[in-house]
């Protein structure tokens, strides 16, 4: 498997205080797929996904060892900027997280902490991302209305435009469809589907289905260990190692 | 962990090993009716055949409805398609079992032309064909698969050297061309059925390892992606 990494583990250990919760993990996320992590709870998955912008760091107790590349330079190095990284690496989380603002804030606010001033080009870049988010034409006339009064996917897609404004190159998503309906979810996963062409994409999905539809590849995880990583469509017709096919076939988990 | 999932696939299976029983049983009777030249198992076989149809049609019908409701992954996934490709391969061979009967009804109206040997044993390699596809989906058994796809070639040979000599009594004698005709259709028809238990076979790999090996594919070095 020739792959050019966009983000990679190497020999990834990761611990919360003396618990081991990521045994030696390599993975590589490839640049502009999308990499899906399945497992079980407490399998390590978004502890993992995590690891990559550094999230895990606000949490006591944390110890990281191994490496984790972004185009090829370790994130953990003293040299990286966390915040710099963040915009590169942006994030969506499971339950959508707009900020008490409107929805025309809510996207320009990263914008505006970066120091852009200038309000024609906020605008420009607001609309960009509405319309990357697919949202755009729900809300292009409600721009001023709190961004609460949308609905749990439309305010989904919100944070999605919301780390797209500030351009980042990875897109991480944890769950991000499991506090939405199911319309809304097909909205969403065809939107990461169209997000690879532009970006490296990594999500942590419960939904075998969902790993199955939008994802390139698949890794699958359990009890902290990285047990199969592969094509999706050969995990998902093909497992090699036992534990994956009765995972996914619904024989434990 | 059992699953009730696992309870359907059982009824799956069961359908399709009833199927593959009427499908087995109607190469046999129809080959028969030819040897002891009796008529009367000639609705027999007509019977077998209806029957197989509504299988198919059951078995495409839950096929589906699994493939809707479970969304099926990985073994189940392979387990579901390839009953399917089964069920559509079982069905056919109920087909050439209607037209070997055809076939005799019309021999049996005129004298004998010759004895039978060759299509006897074509029939029965043909119907071992069928039975161990089957048992090898039964039991999981790839190796078992790749022998009856073997055995495939010896089908063929005897089909050709029926031909071969059904000409020669063609050329010696016009009036047994009707006749020779029959006979070598009914070749024709027994090399199909083995040809749908290499199928059946083919698809018991699929199911088994996950391995696509129809169209000889292996021998253009078809890459199959591992």
């Amino acid at each position: 498997m020739e792959l050019k990494a966009k983000m990679e583990s190497k020999h990834l250990n990761f611990y919360y205080g003396n618990k081991m919760a990521l045994k030696d993990i390599s993975i590589v996320a490839p640049a502009n797929k999308v990499t899906a992590l399945i497992g079980p709870s407490g399998c390590g998955k978004s502890t993992f996904i995590r690891t990559l912008n550094r999230m895990n760091d606000i949490i006591a107790g944390t110890k990281v060892e191994g490496e984790i590349l972004l185009d090829g330079v370790n994130i953990n190095s003293p040299k990286m900027d966390v915040v710099e990284l963040r915009t590169q690496v942006g994030m969506v989380f499971q339950k959508p997280n707009p900020f008490p603002k409107s929805i025309f804030d809510n996207i320009a606010y990263g914008l505006r902490i970066a120091g852009m001033k200038d309000r024609k080009k906020i605008a420009e870049i607001v609309e960009k991302s509405l319309k990357k988010a697919a949202l755009w034409d729900e809300v292009k006339d409600r721009l001023h209305e709190n961004a609460f009064a949308l609905s749990g996917g439309q305010q989904q897609r919100l944070c999605i435009g919301r780390s797209l404004a500030v351009d980042p190159e990875v897109m991480l998503f944890d769950e991000p469809c499991s506090a939405i309906d199911p319309i809304a979810t097909a909205k969403i996963e065809d939107l990461i589907q169209k997000m690879r062409e532009n970006y490296t994409v990594v999500i942590v999905t419960h939904n075998m289905q969902q790993a199955a539809r939008v994802s390139d590849y698949t890794a699958f995880l359990m009890l902290g260990e990285l047990i199969e990583y592969g094509e999706t469509t050969k995990i998902f017709t093909n497992p090699k190692n036992k534990l994956t096919e009765d995972y996914i076939t619904g024989r434990f988990g | 962990m059992k699953r009730q999932f696992d309870e359907e696939l059982k009824t799956l299976q069961e359908k399709l090993l009833q199927m593959a029983s009427l499908a087995q049983d109607s190469i046999a009777t129809a080959i028969k009716s030819l040897e002891e030249r009796n008529e009367e198992y000639a609705n027999k076989v007509l019977e077998q055949e209806k029957e197989i149809n509504l299988l198919d049609i059951k078995i495409d019908e839950l096929c589906m409805k699994l493939f809707a409701l479970r969304q099926p992954m990985a073994v189940d996934l392979r387990l579901i398609t390839a009953s399917l490709r089964i069920s559509s391969d079982l069905e056919r061979i109920g087909d050439q079992s209607v037209n070997i009967i055809d076939r005799t009804l019309e021999l049996l109206k005129v004298p004998v032309l010759k004895p039978l040997i060759d299509i006897p044993r074509m029939a029965s390699l043909a119907e071992n064909m069928v039975k161990d596809s089957i048992t090898a989906f039964v039991n999981r058994d790839d190796v078992l698969a790749r022998n009856v796809c073997e055995r495939d070639d010896e089908v063929d040979k005897l089909n050709d050297q029926i031909f071969r000599e059904l000409l020669t009594y063609m050329m010696d004698d016009h009036t047994s061309i009707k006749r020779a005709v029959d006979l070598i259709l009914i070749g024709r028809h027994l090399e199909r059925i083995a040809d749908h238990a290499t199928n059946i076979s083919e698809n018991v790999i699929y199911f088994v390892l996950g391995k696509t090996i129809k169209h000889h594919c292996e021998k253009f070095n078809y890459e199959h992606e591992d």
